[in-house]
């Protein structure tokens, strides 16, 4: 039998006619001829179909060749003499039980080696600043003072405004409670302790943790990508000293000031909610906030300000380092170092918390 | 003979900078068009211009007889399936397997059985010179050479009559940079396509180029390797003069 094709036989073709192509049989016949004399075009999808079919017919016990057609298809044909094994396209998927309990393994391994890799990291930068620190001619005043101006002096509007917002939130929030017991005075009471004690420093943090740790990690990874680290070490510097340090001492020297400038913008925020619906004048505002708030509070609040600060750094700067390969790693990199980042800062604040009230501060 | 792609007073300006000025090219059909040029000279915004990437400031670019400047974006969606662009390190999608990969352009573009498109898929990955099982990887499990051979294996994948191919054996050893020189050789002819291959590599481009475009001063001198070793132009002479180009040429 002859099985003609003709005409443009490319993948749209091949897509029109593969159910019938599939679907043909030799129907007894020993011999086939596959005219191909008329075709006008032929691309590798038209060619495997036509190998394809012969194939076919050869494995029905059919001596099928092609007959006809230009050199430059027989030898497309020839090229799909090597006939390819279709193997699967996505990997095996494994059970999921085995996957979940893989999951929750490698978890709590990585759990472990990440609390050894922060207490090591915790040494190292220890070790270098104190090493640094006894020769103050070795540190890096111009890096210090950029990283000042950034993660401090840029950083004024976005804390401010947070800050703001909080204390007008928290004097609305106060104002609406107590004034069912007649006791609308004491929301600055309210407001004012816990801002100082807690809201204006974790606010703080959180916001630098998001903006300047992310940018320590981007900043310090894409240096990783580049093999800039590297090069720093074949020229004998130390990366930890030359990008670690100055952050690390501009977010532990700014963050008790940024923590200051939440505080008192926050108090504002709260004086100009509690005049606005208290009628409270800010002289009232203010002998109300002296009789109700002893210094101490202010103290508990921005002490923990510079241990917050170190925090945020030696993360960012940490998963900086550990970027290992592509531009992708640096954005899941800086992802895991926020999380970590604010997760550190609010254990950080809840250790505070415990011991201040264990020494009834 | 007609052209696949001819450009005609093309101008291209990046960042400020002119790159191309009134500048000329063609390729013809069924020939591989070497395009070289200093580092900084436009290769890869020719070809990125050419394919629509960029946009050009002025003049014309066909596109298998069709002016891409006439195209609305259906029709720049139907010329798309008729060419295949390999980047640099194969631009693979990095989510998806290999054989996703070059399945991607055939659901884009084409209906197929999922029968028929996992056997084309696996043509595909047969032509580039990749092993069945390759299919089932992903892209970060390649090596740099088999990578480009992949995403060699997804331009072809709706079987374009014309490829665009951007420094392919960049960062390949010189073994690997044969093989994938003899492989584009080999394909072109048994596909018949018009190749238009950017590159930096003088012995693919004696190898496998029927003719070379040579960008200087943002215009291309065009010509087989004999019209241009004759060219007067100081930098084509210390290009195809200089030890590297006498090693290359043989001669």
């Amino acid at each position: 039998m002859t099985i003609a094709f003709g005409g443009r036989w490319d993948l749209a073709a091949v897509a029109r006619q593969d159910a019938p192509l599939r679907a043909l049989d030799a129907a007894g016949a020993s011999r086939a001829a596959i005219d191909i004399s008329a075709l006008t075009a032929l691309d590798s999808a038209g060619a495997w179909a036509l190998h394809r079919l012969r194939t076919k017919l050869r494995a029905q016990n059919v001596q099928a060749d092609f007959v006809g057609g230009k050199e430059a298809y027989l030898s497309l044909l020839n090229r799909l003499e090597r006939p390819p094994r279709a193997a699967p396209l996505v990997p095996p998927r494994p059970n999921i039980m085995v996957v979940m309990l893989a999951r929750l393994g490698s978890g709590a391994e990585r759990a472990l080696s990440e609390s050894i890799d922060i207490v090591g990291f915790f040494g190292q930068a220890l070790a270098t600043a104190a090493r640094t620190l006894l020769r103050p001619a070795n540190v890096r005043v111009t890096s210090l003072l950029v990283q000042v101006e950034q993660v401090g002096l840029n950083a004024l509007p976005i804390v401010g405004l947070l800050s703001f917002l909080i204390g007008v939130v928290l004097a609305y929030q106060g104002i609406d409670q107590l004034r069912r017991f007649g006791a609308e005075v004491f929301t600055v009471n309210l407001a004012g302790i816990s801002i100082l004690r807690e809201v204006g420093v974790l606010m703080t943090a959180i916001v630098i943790a998001g903006r300047s740790g992310s940018a320590f990690t981007a900043q310090i990874g894409t240096m990783k990508v580049r093999e800039e680290i590297d090069a720093m070490r074949t020229l004998g510097l130390d990366p930890v000293e030359i990008l670690v340090l100055p952050r690390l001492l501009a977010l532990v020297l700014t963050m008790p000031l940024l923590g200051f400038y939440a505080d008192v913008v926050g108090l504002f925020g709260a004086a100009v909610s509690t005049m606005l619906i208290l009628d409270l004048s800010p002289i009232q505002f203010m002998s109300q906030l002296r009789e109700a708030v002893e210094i101490k509070h202010f103290w508990v609040g921005i002490i923990k300000a510079p241990v917050f600060g170190f925090i945020i750094a030696l993360t960012g700067c940490r998963y900086g380092l550990k970027v290992k390969g592509s531009a992708e790693n640096v954005g899941r990199r800086t992802t895991q170092s926020v999380v970590e980042a604010i997760f550190l800062v609010i254990v950080a604040d809840a250790v505070f918390s415990i011991v201040f009230s264990r020494i009834g501060y | 003979m007609d052209a696949a792609i001819r450009v005609k007073g093309l101008k291209t300006v990046i960042g400020g900078t002119v790159v191309h000025e009134n500048l000329d090219l063609q390729a013809r059909r069924g020939e591989i068009l070497g395009i070289v040029g200093a580092s900084g000279a436009g290769k890869s915004v020719l070809l990125r211009t050419v394919v629509g990437l960029n946009r050009a400031v002025a003049g014309r670019i066909e596109i298998l007889g069709q002016d891409t400047g006439q195209l609305d974006s259906e029709g720049w969606r139907r010329l798309r399936t008729r060419f295949g662009v390999l980047f640099q390190d194969g631009a693979l999608f990095s989510s998806l397997t290999v054989g996703e990969n070059i399945q991607v352009p055939m659901n884009e573009f084409m209906d197929l059985s999922p029968e028929l498109r996992d056997e084309m898929t696996a043509v595909k990955l047969d032509l580039a010179g990749l092993p069945p099982d390759a299919g089932a990887k992903y892209p970060s499990e390649l090596s740099g050479g088999m990578r480009k051979r992949a995403g060699l294996a997804r331009a072809l994948a709706v079987d374009p009559e014309l490829l665009f191919l951007d420094e392919p054996t960049a960062g390949l050893d010189p073994i690997g940079a044969a093989e994938f020189d003899s492989l584009i050789r080999s394909l072109q002819r048994s596909l018949g396509l018009t190749v238009f291959l950017v590159t930096h590599d003088l012995d693919s481009l004696v190898a496998v180029c029927d003719r070379i475009a040579v960008l200087v001063d943002k215009r291309v001198v065009e010509g087989t390797l004999d019209e241009l070793l004759a060219n007067e132009h100081p930098w084509i002479q210390s290009y195809f003069r200089g030890p590297r180009g006498r090693a290359a040429i043989g001669r």
